[in-house]
């Protein structure tokens, strides 16, 4: 069978954006994908957010070579839950990414240098700016908006900054914010980069990278999207490649040589100073503390919400989920709410497709 | 979410005695409402703004591709968050007697809908104390088809036992329907309905 090939493109932002922070950020690229026809009335369309290390790849394959399609290809295509014959589906690479879209990895116009760490610190808010900018450059007004963990985020800052656009809002796995004990892992991840003797205050792009560091972030954050049940099913305490221990410090667990070969994949396609910026914007985000109190942030929305969670997910537990229903139905809004039972932990929203594209499919089909 | 309600099997639906309770274009907030098939005939038919509440998943999904607006929640703590009065009907429809605070939920619906239509099978229906008189065992029919150690039913009860419960509270009963196999019986039964009615709807309010 031949391979859906999809390209990624790149829009320039022509004018400066200001970030909550206040500073100015200019010269922004956004790289994205689209798949489907945007209709003549511009009104079919589906705007999807990656998590914390997505791209705009979010389905098809880049190239004949490529091995492995977009990160959400099961729910992205022809009859899928996002369906490409109805529905014309726009992904972008997250503001201070590494996959295209500018980040500190990018060249700062005024140094001609990488930015590094004097690239602003950003919100989930800066990322829905400049995501809008893209969604003007089209001319559509308005959309439906869907994400899963981080991605989640951005389709609630969206519904609540863009309530007169965004008609239905789809969150998977996600939460309004995140918990101390997320902020936890997220914060011994940035320490492992910080503290990697090649991090060089952020200024690497020209030596050896904070490998060691960003692997070991990538480790924790892979124990996350995990649960006991899912790493007993996949790892037991099976050993790798033996069948006794060797009595030493290297790999004898399968978990830790899962752990090791994701750290170690991670590092290829990832910059350090990207997950800096990025975890950091995932742990500000706070939607209770930024409206008053969550109902609040809820008020002007116009949108219609569909709630999913996952039974085994521990780091966007299905109680999170239920505080956005809740304040939902206090603002009188209309929502929709499903805790789907998995035994695959966060990572879930990635792999329980089928249950996920049934109830999407419905959800969409009532919007219609 | 820590049990299931299921609805009790084997059923003959009373959709039809529902549905003529509830006006056209009004709010209805339906609990454990299963695969929601009777929501779907009050939005169909009766243009009803509708809401869901179910805990089992199979059926949220299934109520869910039917277009309803469904929430995957525990009726017993998840009525909380209405504001009082919001809903013109609030519909607990054959599961009052699986839930865990049977009078909590009721004085919360009491409190979140303008009028409750509630129904139950009742535990007085002859053949039910026939089969514990003569058999001596839990009763089993089509309305209560489980065992003893497996059914949802927790809380079963009489038609008498509904009325004094209402007196104690007082709850106003607008409208009592009392039904074997599905069909009105209230013009042969009145005071025997304890006896002679299978299954039981109220309309109460407060």
């Amino acid at each position: 069978m031949n391979k859906w090939i999809v390209e990624t493109k790149n829009f320039k932002i022509d004018e400066s954006v200001v970030l909550e922070c206040g500073t100015e950020l200019s010269d922004i690229n956004v790289a994205y994908e689209t798949y489907g026809e945007l209709n003549d009335k511009k009104d079919n369309v589906i705007l999807l957010f990656h998590a914390l290390t997505g791209d705009a790849h979010a389905a098809g394959y880049n190239s004949d070579e490529d091995k492995k399609p977009g990160w959400w290809n099961d729910m992205i295509g022809s009859g899928k839950a996002f369906d490409t014959d109805k529905y014309f589906i726009i992904c972008s690479n997250i503001l201070g990414g590494c996959k295209g879209t500018t980040g500190p990895s990018s060249i700062n116009p005024k140094t001609g240098k990488p930015y590094g760490l004097d690239f602003p610190v950003i919100t989930i808010e800066d990322t829905v700016k400049v995501q809008k900018k893209l969604i003007d450059s089209f001319g559509i007004k308005k959309l439906i908006v869907a994400g899963g963990s981080m991605g989640g985020m951005q389709a609630l800052q969206w519904s609540i900054d863009y309530p007169d656009m965004v008609k239905a809002t789809i969150l998977t796995a996600t939460t309004s914010r995140l918990s101390a004990q997320g902020i936890a892992f997220n914060a011994v991840g940035r320490n492992a980069i910080l503290q990697d003797s090649n991090f060089n205050n952020g200024d690497y792009y020209d030596k050896t990278h904070p490998e060691k560091g960003l692997a070991i972030a990538r480790m924790i954050g892979h124990i996350t999207y995990l649960c006991e049940e899912s790493m007993h099913n996949k790892f037991g305490r099976r050993f790798q490649d033996k069948d006794k221990p060797d009595f030493d410090f290297g790999v004898d667990f399968q978990v830790e040589s899962y752990l090791q070969h994701q750290g170690k994949i991670f590092v290829d396609r990832f910059d350090a100073n990207s997950y800096l910026y990025i975890t950091k914007a995932f742990d500000y985000f706070d939607l209770a503390a930024q409206y008053g109190s969550l109902e609040k942030a809820f008020e002007k929305t116009n949108s219609k919400f569909l709630i999913m969670s996952f039974s085994s997910d521990w780091l966007f537990p299905t109680s999170q989920s239920l505080e956005i229903k809740n304040a939902l139905i206090r603002a009188k809004k209309q929502v929709s709410f499903c805790e789907i039972q998995s035994p695959a932990g966060h990572d879930a929203f990635l792999l329980e497709f089928e249950v996920q594209t049934k109830i999407i499919k419905s959800f969409l089909r009532n919007l219609e | 979410m820590k049990y299931n309600v299921k609805k009790t099997k084997g059923l003959k639906p009373n959709y039809d005695i529902v549905s003529k309770m509830v006006k056209e274009n009004s709010s209805v907030l339906d609990l454990g409402c299963g695969e929601g098939e009777l929501l779907k005939e009050l939005v169909d038919n009766k243009n009803v703004k509708g809401l869901g509440i179910e805990i089992n998943q199979d059926y949220v999904v299934k109520a869910l591709e039917k277009g309803l607006q469904i929430i995957q929640d525990n009726i017993d703590e998840g009525l909380k968050d209405f504001e009082n009065g919001q809903w013109d009907y609030v519909i607990l429809n054959q599961t009052l007697q699986s839930t865990v605070k049977p009078d909590f939920v009721v004085e919360e619906m009491l409190r979140i809908g303008k009028k409750v239509i509630l129904s139950f099978p009742n535990f007085a229906y002859w053949k039910v104390r026939f089969d514990l008189f003569f058999n001596g065992k839990m009763p089993k029919s089509d309305f209560l088809p489980f065992e003893w150690y497996n059914t949802p039913n927790i809380h079963l009860l009489t038609i008498n036992d509904f009325f004094e419960f209402c007196k104690k509270r007082q709850i106003k009963i607008e409208k009592a329907i009392y039904c074997t196999r599905g069909k009105i019986k209230n013009s042969i039964f009145k005071a025997t309905a304890n006896l002679l009615s299978e299954e039981a709807i109220f309309l109460i309010t407060r």
